[in-house]
């Protein structure tokens, strides 16, 4: 039996959100829906999104989803999330955020977070009038034939949620969980995009050290570089107290962060963190860097 | 959760607390190794005599015949191996689609090692179709092995007919009677079965103990090998609590086959009721089948999340959907079937015991409804015109 968090459990028993939006005609509004997955493989979803079109904002959004515990739960939390947001907020929504929504999710589970991701994905580029079908061509090769997964899609999970082996791969979007005769493929594709990650952290360093050497100042991509490593020091500590943190956004020297659980929720835990980061970034950046921590 | 309303037998029984006495005295005070040469030990060289009885017995076999293993996959194992070195000229094999994982793995890896071996289909109801052996054996084929019922769908397969084609053409028969130990009479005396394998946790005995009946005069040769135990046929000092267990609940076994009937009854009013529920199938043959499994198809609803609702009222059943394995394919067995993935992916198997009441069943037949209109209202699929999952599921099977 799966090891679901209390989050899981609550949203699987009383899911929120749940059915379709009908067509409401109101004016200024649009209802639109993106589906994924199917019966055959086990999990499909179908997002239902009503959307103010003057401020391109999601007003509602409802679920109808076929598949287990965890693909329910994921998607009413997904539903959740997307309340109120802006579509293009709205596209930056990643799995991670819909596991992290729900406490976390079994690793052979993360599946269930993808397709809510993808589902919201569908809607959006659907409501934009983007062809999802060139959107799917333009994803690359097909590298699982078993369940439909391309070389992209693999791409970008493992970059998102930096995974480094075809477990990993399998349980996040299912390739290599059939005949497994795409493993190889898989191992290839992680061992790629390891190596271009390792490269570009040597190129930007490289680039840092000169600029330093220089005195020039940093470019953004280079302090964005500086900033995430150094957050990753202070996370696994945030970690260790049911929180997190992520790099949101930077503007000049202000560095927006998004503190999760345990450090959103309160008050002066927020401060003190938002100072403790402040303060490694500042010695580890730039002297004059402002942390600002968005809701 | 407050009781258990355990309809998942198949998987695993509770050990009878009658089994649960035999054992303990050899847990405690009946410690001595049985190959010692000491009347302590001797005491207890002769309660694995007893089991071995008792065992036999339920078989309707020798005592001679029977082989203590640890375990279902291991008795399968070793069958499978001796049949092969029986006659080693032969390199074609038999077994069908739908054995357990320890036969149908093991068979993947004869096959790399230079044997062919044909897996036979199953139909719509999991049934075996004996032409289909009879035109797949040929002189050359060393070994037919099959289970005698299925796990998943309670299917009984006729295996004495199987058998009597595989002596034909001299093949050794195998049989993975795992499921049926316990639930239907064996008579190994007048059976032509030769090599059979059963499990004790299967019919109320721990786990960690199995037998496998050799039939007299059968060329075997061991799996495990070392010390002279089981007359080194299968060496290892025996597991003798174990051993005493699976004696005890053969013994209890032989005595309740009488009430299968009963069990059968209970089976049965749970089926009527669960098929009642709109868009539901049976998956399995209504005919030849265990007395104490169904299996059920609920259409539009994916399995885990019925058993997950389920445990809820601490009902426990088990699924052939792929999410509650950690594997992403459902069962192989479903799939051999051919079942739609409409019912594949939310079927559930309900097996019985002869613990199981009146009021386990009532509380079943008292939720399912609810369960699966609420997790119908949640799913995006209704009915099999559902176009947008037809022609992902074409592509899907087409890649395979
Ligand atoms: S092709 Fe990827 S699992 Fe079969």
């Amino acid at each position: 039996m799966w090891d679901y968090t209390e989050k899981v459990l609550d949203l699987f028993y009383n899911p929120k959100n749940q059915g379709a939006i009908e067509d409401p005609s109101e004016a200024g509004v649009a209802v639109v829906f993106g589906e994924v997955g199917s019966i055959a493989c086990g999990d499909a979803l179908r997002l239902h999104l009503k959307i103010e079109v003057e401020a391109d904002r999601i007003l509602d959004a409802r679920f109808q989803t076929f598949g287990c515990t965890s693909a329910i739960a994921s998607s009413s939390a997904l539903t959740e999330i997307i309340k109120g947001i802006t579509l293009d907020e709205a596209l930056n929504v990643s799995n991670r955020d819909i596991a992290n929504y729900l406490g976390g999710l079994p690793e052979e589970k993360m599946h269930c977070s993808v397709m809510g991701q993808e589902a919201l994905e569908a809607a959006i580029y659907k409501y934009r009038g983007i062809e999802v079908e060139h959107h799917e061509e333009d994803d690359g090769a097909l590298i699982c034939s078993c369940f439909g997964v391309s070389e992209n899609r693999i791409r970008r999970v493992v970059i998102e949620n930096n995974l480094t082996t075809v477990e990993q791969v399998t349980s996040y979007v299912k390739a290599g969980g059939g005949c497994s005769s795409c493993a190889a493929e898989i191992e290839d594709l992680i061992a790629a995009v390891q190596q271009e990650k390792a490269l570009t952290a040597t190129r930007v360093a490289a680039e840092i050290a000169t600029a330093q050497a220089q005195n020039r100042p940093l470019t953004t991509v280079q302090k964005i570089s500086l900033i995430q490593t150094a957050l990753q020091e202070v996370r696994p500590m945030l970690l260790a107290d049911g929180g997190d943190v992520e790099l949101y956004d930077i503007e000049g020297d202000v560095v927006k962060v998004v503190l999760k659980g345990a450090c959103g929720s309160c008050e002066s835990s927020t401060a003190t963190l938002k100072n403790a980061i402040e303060v490694r970034l500042r010695e580890r950046v730039l002297p004059n860097l402002v942390v600002e921590a968005v809701a | 959760m407050s009781a258990v309303i355990y309809l998942d037998n198949n998987a695993t029984t509770q050990v009878d607390p009658e089994v649960v006495a035999a054992i303990l005295p050899y847990l405690t005070q009946y410690y001595g190794n049985p190959s010692s040469m000491h009347s302590f030990g001797g005491q207890v060289g002769k309660a694995l005599k007893q089991a071995r009885n008792q065992v036999a017995s339920l078989l309707g076999a020798e005592e001679s015949e029977i082989i203590f293993t640890s375990c279902g996959t291991e008795g399968n194992n070793t069958a499978i191996r001796a049949a092969i070195a029986a006659q080693p000229d032969r390199k074609h094999l038999i077994t069908t689609q739908v054995e357990h994982a320890c036969v149908l793995n093991l068979f993947k890896q004869l096959e790399k090692q230079g044997y062919t071996v044909t897996y036979l289909s199953v139909n719509r109801k999991g049934q075996l179709d004996l032409m289909e052996l009879e035109a797949a054996i040929t002189g050359s084929t060393a070994l037919v092995s099959t289970m005698y019922a299925n796990n998943e769908t309670g299917t009984v397969f006729p295996v004495e007919q199987a058998g009597a084609i595989a002596k034909e053409y001299g093949a050794t028969f195998h049989v993975d009677a795992v499921q049926v130990a316990g639930k239907l009479p064996l008579n190994m005396k007048t059976s032509t079965i030769d090599l059979m394998t059963i499990s004790g946790h299967k019919l109320h005995a721990p786990k960690g103990v199995g037998a496998l009946f050799v039939r007299r005069g059968f060329r075997f040769r061991p799996l495990l090998v070392g010390g002279h135990q089981e007359r080194g046929r299968r060496a290892g000092t025996e597991n003798v609590a174990g051993i005493v267990g699976l004696g005890k609940a053969a013994e209890l076994a032989q005595l309740h086959l009488a009430d299968v009937a009963t069990e059968k009854k209970l089976r049965d009013r749970l089926e009527k009721g669960l098929l009642a529920i709109s868009d539901t199938e049976l998956n399995g043959d209504r005919k030849n089948r265990l007395p104490n499994t169904t299996n059920i198809g609920f259409k539009y609803i994916e399995g885990e999340a019925i058993l997950l609702s389920l445990d809820q009222y601490g009902i426990c059943a088990s699924s052939g959907s792929a999410c509650t394995s950690g594997s992403l394919e459902p069962s192989h067995v479903l799939r051999a079937m051919g079942l739609p993935y409409t019912i594949l992916h939310g079927s559930i198997r309900f097996s019985l015991s002869r613990n199981t009441t009146e009021s386990d069943i009532d509380l079943v037949l008292e939720v399912m409804p609810g369960i699966v209109e609420r997790l119908r209202a949640l799913s995006p699929f209704n009915n099999d015109q559902a176009e947008w999952l037809q022609d992902r599921e074409e592509a899907v099977v087409g890649a395979r």
